[in-house]
């Protein structure tokens, strides 16, 4: 708490030359530091801290001894001899595993979570509010404590239909769907809320069924939040970890997190095996972090829009 | 739009049909009730025009309430169990693995030509003894049911009842597959007439019989060489010594407890010592985390919502770069970072610090780390939440004379708290809860001397973890009541915070 009461005099002493009307209003006369200097000072510090971690992946995965103890911040050498290590082994299958489960988890809980979005945000039924209270309380109870129960339920279901039990894509990702309604819903109506009714009203006038009303004039209207609702399921299945530790136990059955995690977990062989994980890592970060820079215009809008609707 | 109706409806007919032949196969008529009416339901409610909301919320429900109620209601009524190692089944269970295990060779045993086997999944199936006899060249298959005769020509054997290398509707283990499940196979007996068979080394069974038997007019257990007894005690699900001179057996059931566990939480001084301590950094580490992570997005925030400053674009995206870098790798990076020996960290400054060994430095590496994979997300939605307050508002301040950090303090900074408390306690209440933030770094240590259950860096979630499924024998019972008092412990301060923050006054 410290910090915060400390930090945020700081913070407002860059907040002098910014909102558009602040500057109109005079400090625009001040000097450059005061006008964009400070802002660039701040700017710099953030962005090193930022990097400089995935600086380190990043050179420790091209470092050609592959060791813990030799890796540095900045490449000293290059080779390319981790990422031969790591794709003449099990990766690339847990990479493909990855994102099969994560893609089509964050596909279909992303419509789900819109079509109850919809519900709550353009029907007035029993049960709503009582429901939406539901559902945010739901998602407190730390879901993986429930994971004995998960994981006898899941025993059961692999005795009697293997194809969606254990060590099986298609199991987890049933099981991921459980949370697709949760936070997400309340981020997706708090959007749909924004989205005049008059649209809908005016569509049902000209006859539009309420199938027609929600493909063909809210989801276009939602792009933003539906890019922000997958990229968040999407990054989340990816990095899943304690439960697909628990379901897939098969080397081939994998997702690249679980297996990762299994490279370095072994102390004695850990300091070894940095560079092929950082390579695994930085492998791993590729999808995302593209998703992230393609989608990236949505994402303030939608993350906000959600946020301040609650 | 027909069309959509015609295939949809028969994906789901199909899925109905696939999940009820296993269920007819074995002839468990509840679950099929249960698909059937399911089934009829969502026809129901996908063909009938009247139910439009539920249209729309019957696929997420059903997931929610499979994956995440069902669990949710088990785990409370577990929590009301004596569940753990050695209280896992019935009592009649615990007698026949009781018997089973007492099971010594005697001098006629018979002995087989074992193979071991699993019914189904190698890592998960049930135990089998596929058992070939050497006298008699009869091949059976022994399973926690009994002893059956193999078909013929359903297996196939190294010679006429020689061993088995392989059988119809069985899976053969390998030796690591073997090794991986000892323990089951240690404890796995196939019940007899006579008594039952038990594995001797990797290629053998006899048949022995038992020397612990339990009698049902006393509801005891005697030890015919010892001649101890233990008897029944229901309230414990534990067969107790007699006299009290033997220790329980370690077999015992599954019986309601009532609130013991909670009890335990509160009476049991080594656990209620450490409980409170734990409960305290946990409100710490969540609280801390939201706040530095808040602190520093709104400083950088406010920075980059610089109108004159070039460049914004670029260093918005490197900034927020951590973010979309998968987390549980950035945990285990930053963790070896921290490493006492071969770590960055400890190089750049030239220090030797062992960082997760002392409670201190252990608990600063940790908030940095939850620093720097937070502060991006915080970042995000503070620059959008300024976007979104109205500009007339400061500037209207700006005209009555207000100096900006006035302003600021008095209209920007409010709004920015209403606007973003949801999001505060939505993340307050994930970060009472990371468990991968501690797990995968300080594993929860350093661990004080005298209670190497409980570490210093523990959340109450790790902690559980380690009760249920940690080194000393699983307790699920524990563990889930104390998931229980998390629970009540989150949803408590979330709720009392929403109502405070009126956001589910608000929901219309």
């Amino acid at each position: 708490m410290t910090t915060t009461t400390s930090d945020v005099p700081v913070a407002t002493r860059g907040a002098e030359g910014d909102p558009p009307e602040v500057a109109r209003l005079g400090s625009a006369k001040g000097g450059w530091f005061r006008r964009t200097g400070l802002s660039h000072l701040v700017g710099i510090l953030a962005l090193a801290f930022s990097i400089f971690p995935i600086l380190f992946v990043v050179s420790a995965s091209f470092n050609p001894t592959g060791t813990l103890s030799s890796s540095t911040l900045i490449p000293r050498e290059f080779s390319l001899a981790n990422y031969q290590d790591l794709f003449s082994g099990s990766f690339p299958r847990w990479f493909v595993n990855s994102l099969i489960i994560a893609s089509i988890s964050a596909a279909v809980s992303m419509l789900i979570s819109a079509c109850a979005a919809f519900a709550f945000s353009r029907f007035r039924f029993m049960g709503r509010r009582p429901g939406l209270i539901g559902l945010l309380l739901v998602q407190m109870f730390p879901q993986f404590l429930a994971i004995v129960a998960l994981y006898l339920m899941f025993a059961n279901i692999t005795e009697l239909w293997p194809s969606i039990g254990f060590n099986t894509a298609a199991g987890l990702i049933i099981l991921y769907l459980g949370g697709a309604l949760g936070v997400n819903t309340w981020l997706m109506k708090g959007f749909f809320d924004t989205i005049p009714k008059d649209l809908d009203e005016s569509a049902k006038i000209d006859g539009a069924t309420h199938f027609q009303v929600f493909f063909g004039i809210i989801l276009p209207l939602v792009a933003p939040i539906l890019a922000i609702t997958g990229l968040l399921g999407f990054i989340g299945a990816i990095n899943e970890f304690l439960i697909a530790s628990v379901f897939l136990r098969q080397d081939d059955s994998k997702t690249a997190a679980v297996g990762l995690y299994g490279l370095i977990a072994d102390p004695l062989t850990k300091n070894a095996q940095f560079g092929e994980f950082a390579a695994g890592a930085v492998v791993l970060a590729i999808p995302t972090v593209a998703l992230f820079m393609y989608l990236q215009r949505y994402i303030v809008g939608g993350l906000t829009a959600g946020a301040v609707k609650g | 739009m027909l069309l959509v109706k015609v295939v949809g409806l028969g994906f789901l007919a199909a899925v109905a049909l696939f999940a009820a032949l296993p269920l007819i196969r074995t002839d468990n008529w509840w679950g099929l009730a249960i698909v059937l009416a399911v089934t009829a339901l969502a026809f129901y409610i996908y063909l009938s025009p009247r139910p439009v909301p539920l249209k729309y919320l019957l696929p997420g429900t059903l997931f929610l309430i499979v994956f995440q109620v069902l669990p949710v209601v088990y785990t409370v009524s577990t929590a009301f169990t004596n569940f753990s190692d050695g209280h896992r089944g019935t009592k009649e269970q615990a007698i026949t693995a009781i018997e089973g295990a007492s099971v010594k060779q005697v001098p006629d045993s018979t002995i087989y030509t074992l193979t071991l086997a699993t019914d189904g999944d190698a890592a998960t199936g049930d135990i089998v003894f596929l058992l070939a006899d050497p006298t008699t060249q009869d091949s059976f298959v022994g399973t926690a049911d009994g002893l059956e005769d193999l078909g013929d020509g359903s297996f196939e054997a190294a010679s006429p009842g020689g061993k088995i290398t392989a059988a119809d509707d069985y899976t053969v283990l390998t030796v690591p597959e073997i090794n991986a499940r000892q323990d089951d196979i240690t404890a796995f007996s196939v019940p007899t007439d006579d008594g039952a068979i038990k594995s001797q080394g990797l290629s053998a069974a006899f048949e022995g019989a038992p020397q612990q038997s339990y009698d049902e007019g006393c509801d005891c257990i005697t030890d015919a060489t010892t001649g101890n007894v233990w008897t029944a005690d229901d309230s414990e699900g534990s067969f107790v010594s007699k006299d009290g001179t033997q220790r329980n057996l370690a077999q015992g059931w599954k019986v309601g407890v009532g609130f013991d566990n909670f009890a335990r939480v509160f009476t049991n001084d080594t656990i209620r010592g450490s409980f409170l301590r734990i409960v305290v950094w946990n409100f710490a580490f969540a609280i801390a985390t939201v706040a530095i992570t808040f602190a520093l997005g709104l400083l950088v925030a406010i920075a980059l919502n610089n109108p004159l400053m070039r460049g914004r674009t670029i260093y918005r995206s490197l900034i927020i770069l951590p973010y979309a870098m998968p987390g549980i790798a950035m945990y285990l990076v930053w963790r070896e970072m921290f490493n006492k020996d071969f770590g960055l960290i400890n190089r750049l400054l030239h220090t030797d610090l062992n960082w997760f060994g002392s409670t201190a430095s252990s608990m600063f590496a940790i908030l940095l780390i939850q620093l720097w994979l937070g502060y991006n997300y915080m970042f995000l939605v503070i620059t959008g939440a300024l976007q979104s307050i109205p500009s007339d508002l400061v500037e209207a301040a700006g005209v009555d004379g207000a100096k900006p950090f006035y302003a600021f303090r008095t209209i920007t900074f409010p709004l920015l708290l209403v606007a973003l408390a949801p999001l505060l306690i939505t993340s307050f209440a994930f970060n009472f809860n990371n468990f991968s933030a501690i797990f995968l770094t300080s594993k929860g240590g350093p661990f004080p001397p005298d209670n190497p259950s409980a570490g210093s860096t523990d959340l109450l979630i790790t902690y559980t973890y380690r009760l249920a499924f940690g080194g000393s024998g699983a307790d699920y019972g524990f563990a889930a009541a104390v998931s229980v008092l998390i629970f009540l412990i989150v949803a408590a301060v979330s709720i009392v915070s929403f109502r405070r923050t009126q956001a589910l006054e608000e929901i219309n």
